[in-house]
């Protein structure tokens, strides 16, 4: 085990964070494009379920909130411009609390 | 070895005071390797008050009808007794002590991503701790629900649930936030070098149950809270007299609760990674595919929780579906299983006493996993359920694997710890003891359990005495052997001889740096540059 | 005395790795929706209607905009405009606060009208509407306690900035109670159709 002569702990890991790249900027004006999708896919979700649907429209709805998560998730909290483990850590939580309720509900769809 | 620059200024971390005296220089500490002495303390203190209410349930059932005490306090101490192992001391247990301690040194860091944090978490556990302790004191009665909490009767009882239900959720909060802790400290804080597939097999372990401290504990944070709101509101979420199904609360418990016993195995499973190769003086077999067993036990065990509720009235799409995959999640366990054996074969065994522990293990966990599948078949699962053969089931696998395993990283780390040597005839001598009593208290469960004899009851036919003194007296031995443990690793502690960097000659980090280790764990950070466990 | 350095990818690890504890925590209601949704389809629909859309739609938009104001701030507090920064947190404060005041306003009506959780007048109405009632109560106020909460993070948030220990290159922070923020909004995305939608 090779011990590096003279590395001194602060400075190594100083070292890391300034090797790290620049913050990517999001312009106002994305965030501005962003909000006002949302604010109409909210509008759409209203306007959806006054239709007699019936259970269809709670699918459409969730759609619409899924829809409206994934640019809350991939805009607003950034995860698009992060690095990718970010990204795949979403994505397998996602999955597990899907399959957790899928798997709750094959109990109560069975009965 | 590498030259140390500032050789004579090594102070051991257990001489740093940090300008503070006494119990401050402890409980105001952010040293990773104090913190898992704290957490190692405060667990044992809790579990002898464990032991003593199982060995009171075991004077109880030593003879038919009441011997000690009624079914009343019978329930209450079953109850208090597993909500104390599991949520005190086997699901903190190896990742709080070991975890704290050896992680930072395994993985070439100088302390966890996050010191402050890390103190906090074991104060959020010394306060729910106490919480669920003081349920053996409060008005009402201490619980007797059983650790599981079933609703409705959980929130009709007139016993005090209180203390232990607030006690259990503000626990999970400790296990979230270490688990959180350890992810991040392994994912920004391993030494240059040391991708993934050079990182020893303990901090993988403490990887995968960090993701279910952090993901499956808040399940049954949010179930406790609404069975606090059932006892309070009446909302009716479990009460079928409003409309609510009591199979769902057990699903939502269950849904952590089966999870978290991998919180309680897996670091086990890792602790025994590292002792076999050190006394087998070999390299594990396999590491790859214990990597990926580990991972693959922490992902397909969220899916498996059903197998607790086979009997409950689920949909036979839900029985086939979580029988399925409680025999797949077998599988990576028993390749564990056979890699640890085939580690050994064709190695130099030194017969000290962690690989004592570390072998006697893999026996007991094998019974404790084979039984498992007794319970996770459906037919046969319907004739053992809430019997005994339950209950020596999981006190195999948990208290025969997670105690086991404890038991060994205590004698393994022992002298990194402490920079002494335990006495090893009387370590010996204690481990022998245990062994036989553990076997003659649990063995006889298996037994008992088919031939019908129910868990959770203070009396039972006349025609299940025999062996069920049997299992009282190998609890006497049991304990007895505990004591001698105990005592000698006391001793050790204070005025064992001194040991040396590294007593077993094992290969990783942990075993580079002077024991004990000074309180930023490395002169220099080192760069790695092979795998673990490499003999030559 | 501790070991201390700097890592702010580290430090939005530990806020992602908080924001997934969070989502377990509200799946678990999600979950018990889903199954009492499942078995009880028509109280849901009617027990839906007492709902008013109108409120749910407002407070929405609301949260809306007050994930763009936080977001905007880091974009604010990047380019050096300390002011407007503060007045972007500053901002989603006071939405929060609205959104918290119309909360107390549907309550209070619910309540007046006799229904919340454990009343005799929900225990009349079936089995359906007192499981929808009581999801409602319990989600929509453990959603309005995370509120609350985050208006104290970026009331700290509001001052680290105006202290300066919050700049343009150390700003982790400010992200950080940021991803929080939309994680409250985010849960309320879900809770609006789910709730106020299913008329």
């Amino acid at each position: 085990m090779d011990f590096p002569v003279s590395l001194i702990l602060p400075h190594r890991i100083n070292l890391k964070v300034m090797a790290e790249e620049k913050h990517h900027i999001t312009s106002y004006k994305t965030y501005t494009l962003i909000l006002v999708l949302l604010i109409s896919l909210t509008f759409l979700s209203v306007a959806i379920t006054q239709i007699e649907l019936s259970r269809w429209a709670t699918v459409a709805a969730l759609l619409l909130a899924g829809v409206k998560s994934t640019f809350v998730l991939l805009i607003f909290m950034h995860l698009k411009f992060d690095q990718r483990i970010f990204r795949i850590m979403a994505g397998l939580i996602l999955l597990l609390v899907i399959v957790v309720i899928i798997f709750t509900m094959l109990d109560f769809l069975f009965r | 070895m590498s030259e140390k620059t500032k050789k004579d200024a090594y102070k051991s971390y257990l001489d740093e005071t940090g300008g503070r005296k006494g119990i401050f220089k402890w409980i105001l500490s952010t040293d990773h390797k104090r913190i898992g002495l704290l957490y190692l303390y405060s667990i044992m203190g809790w579990f002898f008050i464990g032991v003593v209410l199982g060995v009171l349930m075991k004077l109880e059932l030593i003879a038919p009808g009441q011997t000690i005490m009624g079914a009343q306090a019978y329930n209450a101490t079953f109850t208090v007794h597993g909500v104390i192992m599991i949520f005190l001391i086997v699901i903190p247990g190896l990742p709080a002590v070991f975890g704290n301690f050896l992680l930072p040194l395994q993985i070439g860091a100088p302390d966890v991503a996050f010191p402050k944090l890390n103190l906090f978490s074991w104060y959020i556990y010394v306060f729910g701790s106490i919480l669920v302790v003081s349920s053996l004191f409060a008005g009402g009665g201490p619980p007797d629900t059983g650790w599981t909490f079933y609703a409705p009767y959980s929130f009709k009882t007139g016993t005090n649930m209180l203390p232990a239900v607030l006690g259990a959720f503000v626990l999970g909060f400790s296990s979230i936030l270490t688990g959180l802790n350890f992810i991040v400290t392994i994912h920004r804080m391993r030494a240059p070098g040391m991708t993934w597939m050079k990182m020893p097999l303990f901090p993988w372990t403490i990887y995968g149950t960090g993701w279910i401290q952090l993901l499956a504990t808040p399940v049954v944070g949010i179930t406790l809270l609404m069975v606090i709101g059932e006892r309070i509101f009446n909302i009716g979420f479990f009460d079928p007299a409003k409309g609510g199904d009591p199979i769902l609360y057990q699903h939502l418990f269950w849904i952590y609760s089966h999870p978290a016993v991998y919180i309680m195995i897996l670091p086990a499973m890792g602790a025994i990674s590292e002792i076999i190769p050190t006394f087998a003086k070999k390299t594990i077999y396999g590491y790859r595919a214990i990597v990926i067993s580990t991972m693959a036990i922490a992902f397909v065990g969220y899916f498996v929780w059903g197998h607790h509720m086979f009997t409950s009235g689920m949909s036979g799409t839900a029985l086939f579906t979580f029988s399925l995959l409680t025999f797949i999640v077998a599988i990576p366990s028993a390749i564990k299983v056979f890699n640890w054996v085939s580690t050994m074969y064709q190695g130099s065994i030194s017969t000290e006493v962690p690989f004592l522990w570390a072998a006697s293990f893999i026996f007991v966990f094998l019974v404790g996993g084979l039984t498992g599948l007794v319970l996770g078949a459906l037919a046969t699962d319907v004739h053992v359920h809430d019997t005994a053969f339950v209950v020596g089931h999981f006190h195999f696998i948990v208290f025969g694997g997670t105690g086991f395993a404890f038991f060994g990283a205590l004698h393994y780390w022992f002298p990194k710890i402490y920079g002494r040597m335990y006495d090893k005839s009387w370590a010996r001598t204690g481990w022998v003891i245990f062994l036989i009593g553990f076997i003659g208290l649990y063995g006889p469960m298996f037994y008992l359990g088919m031939k019908g004899m129910p868990r959770r009851y203070f009396d039972y036919l006349p025609e299940y005495h025999g062996p069920n003194i049997l299992s009282s007296f190998g609890a006497l031995i049991m304990v007895t052997g505990f004591i001698i443990i105990v005592i000698n690793l006391i001793n050790s502690a204070r005025s064992g001889k001194k040991a040396e960097a590294n007593p077993w000659g094992g290969t990783n980090l942990e075993w580079q740096v002077p024991s004990p280790p000074s309180l930023l764990n490395f002169d220099e950070i080192p760069t790695i540059d092979k795998a673990p466990y490499k003999y030559d | 005395m501790s070991y201390v350095h700097r890592d702010d990818t580290g430090s939005k690890m530990a806020m992602w790795l908080f924001i997934f504890t969070e989502l377990l925590l509200f799946g678990g209601l999600f979950i018990t929706y889903a199954v009492y949704r499942y078995l009880h389809p028509e109280a849901f629909h009617l027990a839906g209607q007492e709902l008013d859309v109108t409120i749910g739609t407002i407070n929405t938009v609301i949260l809306l905009i007050s994930s763009a104001t936080i977001a905007m701030s880091i974009t604010a507090i990047q380019q050096k405009k300390k002011k407007l920064s503060l007045f972007l947190i500053g901002t989603t404060i006071v939405l929060a606060l609205i959104f918290l005041v119309n909360k107390y306003f549907e309550w209070g009506a619910k309540f007046e009208h006799g229904i919340f959780p454990g009343s005799e007048y929900l225990d009349q109405l079936g089995y359906g509407d007192t499981l929808f009632f009581g999801l409602y109560f319990f989600m929509t106020g453990l959603h309005a306690f995370h509120i609350i909460i985050g208006m104290a993070v970026l009331g700290f948030m509001f001052y680290f900035v105006k202290i300066d220990r919050l700049t343009h290159d150390n700003f982790q922070l400010l992200e950080n109670g940021g991803l929080y923020w939309h994680l409250v909004d985010l849960i309320w995305i879900f809770l609006f159709p789910l709730f106020y939608l299913i008329a």
